[in-house]
């Protein structure tokens, strides 16, 4: 990151956003349920660690919330709503069920990320803003490759977990182009994502008692005849 | 005052529903906060109509001539259907007491969500908002708990929050613009200000990510695919909430974001508005000679008239953006009359399938003429108001020049009216199949039907002066 005011700090956040990304095609590519909740946590804990850099980067204690909120919804209170919502036999059954085989997944995934760095492109050409050079491309890919495995998965939980790695990636580039969120922008993201998955977990377990399956993508009743 | 009254009565109401005397009381009080909502909400748009805004809490709540709209249609549409709901849910079968008194908090909880839209100043808190109408819905549509309703809520949600996740990015991305340009407060007078001053290149990708992410809420072709799921498989009360207010609530956002885009230098929203908006009205109206539920049939048409209210928005100027602001009210009106109409059909004939229902005049009189009111209310057909507001609409594109696009869409306004009136023909009139059983109507639904049918009648023959006001300030908000 030449010309870069913070050369150490931008390197780390570099090096935190390439790994971002990997646990984004993580959730992509893996086949069982639990390891993609366990890549979820860490997505979200590398989210914190570039919310922690940019923090100390740029003086922005609005930053050392969104990081704290993080670690406290993402990494403690998702997957304890989880396990009190979703029963435990749907947590470890081995996940074989996918639209797509994993490497053409994972090509298509490939596509998405160019894609990615092609939209952000005239935005960085635009405003010079320190680290959204990193931390935008990679925010959008991560946004395609959770919304690409929402459409891949046919189970009710990876399904969700792509929702929040969406999420994840709306504000992993939101931590750079508005460092000094407003208040309220942190509130939405302590309130809104446990409620989102508090709602869907009940939704699953509902579908699960009633069908005795959480195979969503199957569910197909209701359509043009 | 009347503007935080407005938001705190479904609260307490929603508290009340579930304490243990809910048990019994819980539709009473659900109406009867619906009634006093119904009341000021008026009050505050005559208010907004003359002196442009009304503001509460230190500029926390506001409401202008759109808001005060949308803000009644959301009153009118949250009373009429908790009536339909006393005795439509008293009537559904197999659910226990605890889940009666929950549908009547989440009742609540989500006309609260649809009424805070409008009068949230900062636009942060207002994608709170209905990222909330989403989250309150969900177990409102899957409450009959059968495969397809959960189905449908599944889809709904997940969708619908995808879609508002996209928004999320896309207002991130305005507010860094309005921090660019140096305008600090977060509203839409706020973003309007700062447009002018914000580079293309972010004001761009944020309308996109706004216009596909909420369009997605709106039923916007061709992320529609959830909307005729949720709004055939939801309570028929719910239903008429959902597509007759829930998606105009999220279409107001849209809108709002017309005269920001068009504050802006050389960028232009129309030709995005109008694109999404035909191309919604062009496959709602194939979907809807081919459908077979009636159910699913009324929810096409909610696509439909979405698709027609942004063509009005993106064909630009007053006189269109009148009959885009009076095109949502008919809508509103309508739709929700139509569903109670079906509630009441399926409730006597037990199904929603269109082809196993014949000679409902003769079987059920009220039902068969609550269809065919609402099916020629919500096709178009004179002397209603959807259809003056449809004239006023193609009108205003002939004046603009817009041969094209009003060509276009004229012939499928046509062809979904014959579609609509078709079906509901087959439904109402012919003989019966024997040994049809026909259940009664509760009081309630008869009720609303008589209510709801006062303001579909009248808004078509004569618009009182204060609703001309009113929707004048709406469509000036617009950047008509």
């Amino acid at each position: 990151m030449d010309g870069s005011p913070f050369p150490v700090i931008a390197a780390l956040d570099a090096l935190t956003g390439a790994l971002f990304l990997l646990t984004a095609l993580g959730v992509v590519a893996t086949r069982q349920v639990l390891a993609s909740l366990q890549l979820f946590i860490l997505q979200s804990l590398l989210l914190t660690l570039s919310a922690v850099l940019l923090g100390i980067a740029l003086g922005s204690v609005h930053l050392f919330a969104v990081a704290g909120i993080t670690i406290a919804t993402k990494t403690l209170l998702i997957p304890w709503l989880l396990q009190r919502t979703v029963s435990a036999d749907v947590y470890r059954t081995r996940e074989i069920e996918r639209v797509l085989n994993i490497p053409s997944s994972l090509l298509l995934s490939a596509v998405l990320i160019v894609l990615a760095y092609v939209i952000a492109s005239p935005i960085l050409n635009a405003v010079e803003v320190p680290f959204a050079a990193v931390n935008l491309p990679l925010g959008m890919a991560a946004i395609f490759l959770g919304a690409f495995t929402i459409v891949v998965r046919r189970e009710a939980v990876p399904q969700l977990l792509g929702l929040l790695a969406v999420e994840n990636g709306v504000f992993f580039a939101g931590i750079a182009i508005v460092p000094n969120l407003p208040v309220i922008a942190e509130l939405a993201a302590a309130v809104d994502v446990p409620v989102v998955v508090l709602v869907i977990g009940l939704l699953t377990r509902r579908i699960y008692r009633r069908l005795g399956t959480t195979s969503v993508g199957q569910l197909a009743a209701l359509r043009e005849h | 005052m009347e503007l935080v009254a407005i938001l705190f009565i479904p609260a307490l109401a929603s508290v009340l529903s579930l304490l243990p005397f809910g048990r019994r009381y819980a539709a009473p009080i659900t109406a009867v906060a619906a009634a006093v909502v119904l009341v000021l909400a008026p009050s505050v748009a005559v208010q907004a109509a003359h002196t442009g805004r009304v503001d509460a809490l230190n500029g926390w709540l506001t409401c202008d001539g759109l808001a005060a709209l949308v803000l009644v249609l959301v009153a009118l549409v949250g009373f009429t259907a908790a009536i339909f709901s006393w005795g439509y849910i008293a009537n559904r079968a197999g659910h226990a007491e605890h889940e009666v008194q929950r549908y009547y908090s989440l009742y609540n909880l989500f006309v609260l969500s649809m009424l805070a839209v409008p009068l949230l100043a900062n636009v942060a808190l207002m994608w709170i908002a209905i990222e909330l109408t989403t989250l309150l819905s969900a177990f409102l549509v899957g409450y009959e708990d059968t495969a397809e309703a959960l189905e449908a809520a599944w889809k709904y949600v997940m969708l619908t929050t995808l879609g508002a996740v996209l928004a999320l990015l896309g207002f991130l991305i305005l507010y860094w613009g309005s921090r660019v340009a140096g305008i600090e407060p977060f509203t839409w007078l706020g973003l309007i200000a700062a447009a002018p001053h914000m580079p293309p290149a972010l004001l761009w990708p944020a309308f996109l990510l706004i216009l596909v992410g909420f369009g997605t809420k709106v039923g916007l072709v061709p992320m529609h695919t959830w909307l005729p799921d949720a709004h055939s498989q939801a309570p028929a009360s719910i239903c008429a909430l959902l597509s007759g207010v829930e998606t105009t609530t999220v279409l107001y956002v849209i809108l709002r974001l017309f005269p920001v885009v068009g504050s802006a230098h050389g960028l232009d929203a129309r030709p995005w508005f109008i694109g999404f908006g035909l191309l919604s009205v062009g496959i709602a109206t194939l979907l809807l000679i081919y459908v077979r539920d009636f159910k699913r049939m009324f929810a096409f048409s909610t696509v439909e008239h979405m698709g027609i209210i942004l063509v009005a928005a993106g064909l630009g100027g007053a006189e269109a953006h009148l009959g885009a602001a009076y095109q949502m009210t008919g809508h509103a009106i309508a739709k929700s009359f139509c569903f109670f109409a079906a509630g009441i059909t399926v409730m006597t004939v037990g199904t929603q399938d269109i082809a196993s229902v014949r000679g409902l005049i003769r079987s059920s009189p009220l039902a068969a003429l609550a269809l065919v009111a609402g099916g020629f209310a919500i096709a178009g057909a004179p002397p209603f108001a959807i259809f003056v507001s449809e004239l006023a609409i193609l009108k205003a594109g002939i004046a603009g020049g817009q041969y094209i696009v009003v060509a276009v869409l004229a012939f499928f306004v046509v062809i979904a009216f014959c579609a609509v009136m078709f079906h509901v023909n087959r439904m109402a009139f012919g003989t019966p199949d024997a040994g049809t059983t026909v259940l009664a109507t509760p009081a309630s639904c008869k009720a609303t039907l008589a209510l709801a049918a006062i303001p579909l009648i009248v808004i078509g023959i004569y618009v009182p002066t204060p609703l001309q006001d009113l929707l004048r300030a709406a469509a000036a908000a617009m950047g008509g």
